[in-house]
């Protein structure tokens, strides 16, 4: 995927770690008992600074989104995006892209039920979405 | 000494003006917009740049076009928080003129956005948090970034696409008389809605227009603006408001609602004593077209979900209970990249009765601004009368 690559800072690291092994981490406050992206060493909410990374199920559904018809480089401008805001299960938001689905809006009602995939960017792997697999 | 009050018609707006003419200016740089904005607004107070001793500008330092102009400041302010600066700006220089800080304040803002001559090269960070959190996937330009919590907006409203474009409808509707807008022919819904998709559900007419300009304000007291020859068009500052949300897009509390708008238009009405009753025409930065629905229902004018149905029933345009966007906005008047400076020129010119699409008795407007992508806003209610 010929992409923007995000560069990793000391806050932020343990979150692109995570990613390469193929995890989605965030951060969860012990004192509010609650998720909180994106990275950064106190919780936004009560300041507390006990906080720990933790795994989440990398279960989403879909916010909102726009199909970007001119993507900027170093993306291929002849390819849209759909760039989209996503809702963790454990209640954190994301921004994403979605993948794995024609970018129709036909095909992505909003609140459709999403799960994790990572792809290569650069040096980073870069979690992403896709349509939940439906049981057969 | 105790400080006078910033609000309540202290301080007052005595020159506003616009670059000579705006849209394409390969002819002058950033820095060169700025000078000629600042010379017509001091020209439009009957002041000189010896009287100005406060420096505010957004984009470029302060230092950088007081020393251009041939200021000595005593007082600057270089807040950047996006295309809403200026109206920071105004709110900032209205403390310092009421704290004894600055007598005469010169705002100022120009932007190459169209033709590029002088602007400093967009340098992408890729460590930043939107570098590393939205841009890699695609969430760059302000069309794929700014745009993408509407849809949310509208689908839990029970809205449609369509109330997009009536907002692109009804701004036109300002700026079909107006000579210098960047757009100028009358569309329809079906005309918006038919034109090129640059981000779903935002069609080429739900953006703004990219463009070269300037802009500049002078602020003084009240009690100088009698003395000058520019009095009988003062413009009195009665509140004001300012705050903040998230810098990404994807931590606004609720998709659906702009923090800083309901925060910095609940104090810009608190510190004016005034309800939205007492508004006559409102200014509502709009970059794209869910905008100015967000800055209805965010500022109170209307209540949740009405925000559609209020601009497609006509409310909004000439005749209209609340006019809005009246020199046709972001999307047909002007934008060279903050647009806030022209949401309060317009605001100035409909108080002194001198606007291109002029509505009749405007003694209140409201001006709100947005920074960024969701992340920082500035209110001001200014008025024809300093109380």
């Amino acid at each position: 995927m010929s992409g923007f690559e995000p560069t990793p800072t000391p806050e932020t690291a343990p979150y692109w770690d995570a990613a390469a092994r193929g995890d989605l981490s965030v951060q969860f406050c012990l004192q509010c008992a609650r998720h909180y992206f994106y990275p950064r060493p106190a919780c936004p909410r009560c300041g507390g600074e006990s906080v720990e990374w933790r795994t989440v199920a990398g279960r989403a559904r879909l916010v909102s989104y726009v199909i970007n018809h001119r993507p900027l480089p170093p993306f291929d401008a002849t390819v849209p995006q759909i760039v989209a805001l996503v809702e963790l299960d454990e209640g954190p938001r994301m921004m994403t892209a979605i993948v794995g689905v024609e970018p129709a809006p036909e095909h992505l009602p909003l609140d459709l039920a999403l799960e994790v995939a990572f792809v290569d960017c650069g040096d980073v792997r870069l979690p992403v979405f896709k349509p939940m697999a439906v049981a057969a | 000494m105790s400080a006078t009050s910033m609000h309540g018609g202290r301080v007052a707006i005595v020159g506003a003006s616009e670059t000579d003419t705006i849209g394409k200016r390969p002819d002058a740089s950033v820095l060169g917009l700025h000078a000629e904005a600042a010379r017509n607004a001091l020209r439009d107070a009957g002041l000189t740049i010896s009287d100005v001793d406060g420096i505010a500008t957004a984009g470029i330092y302060p230092q950088d076009i007081s020393h251009y102009l041939g200021i000595t400041p005593r007082w600057l302010d270089g807040t950047l928080v996006g295309g809403c600066s200026f109206l920071l700006h105004v709110r900032h220089a209205a403390a310092a003129i009421a704290a004894g800080a600055a007598d005469v304040v010169l705002v100022t803002h120009g932007e190459s956005g169209r033709s590029g001559v002088g602007a400093d090269p967009w340098i992408r960070n890729p460590a930043a948090i939107s570098g590393q959190f939205e841009q890699p996937y695609g969430a760059q330009a302000p069309y794929s970034t700014f745009t993408v919590p509407a849809l949310r907006f509208l689908h839990d409203r029970g809205m449609t696409v369509e109330h997009l474009a009536h907002v692109a409808v009804a701004q036109r509707t300002w700026a079909v008389d107006n000579p210098r807008a960047a757009r100028r022919d009358p569309v329809t819904v079906a005309d918006v809605l038919g034109g090129p998709t640059i981000a779903y559900p935002f069609t080429r007419d739900m953006c703004c227009v990219v463009t070269d300009g300037g802009g500049a304000l002078v602020l003084t007291s009240a009690e100088r603006a009698r003395d000058l020859p520019s009095t009988n068009r003062a413009v009195y500052l009665l509140g004001s408001g300012e705050s903040a949300e998230s810098s990404i897009v994807s931590q606004m509390a609720d998709p659906g609602s702009f923090a800083a708008f309901r925060h910095a238009s609940a104090e810009a009405f608190r510190t004016a004593g005034l309800t939205h009753a007492d508004i006559d025409h409102f200014m509502a930065y709009d970059a794209f077209a869910h905008l100015p629905l967000y800055a209805l229902e965010d500022a109170g004018f209307v209540g949740r979900g009405e925000s559609g149905d209020f601009v497609a029933e006509g409310n909004t345009v000439k005749g209209g209970r609340l006019p809005v966007n009246t020199n046709g906005g972001g999307l047909s008047y002007t934008h060279s990249g903050m647009y806030g400076m022209y949401a309060i020129q317009e605001a100035v010119r409909q108080l002194r009765g001198e606007a291109h699409a002029q509505v009749p008795g405007v003694d209140v407007s409201f001006v709100l601004g947005v920074g960024m992508f969701f992340a920082a806003a500035g209110s001001l209610v200014l008025a024809r009368h300093p109380a």
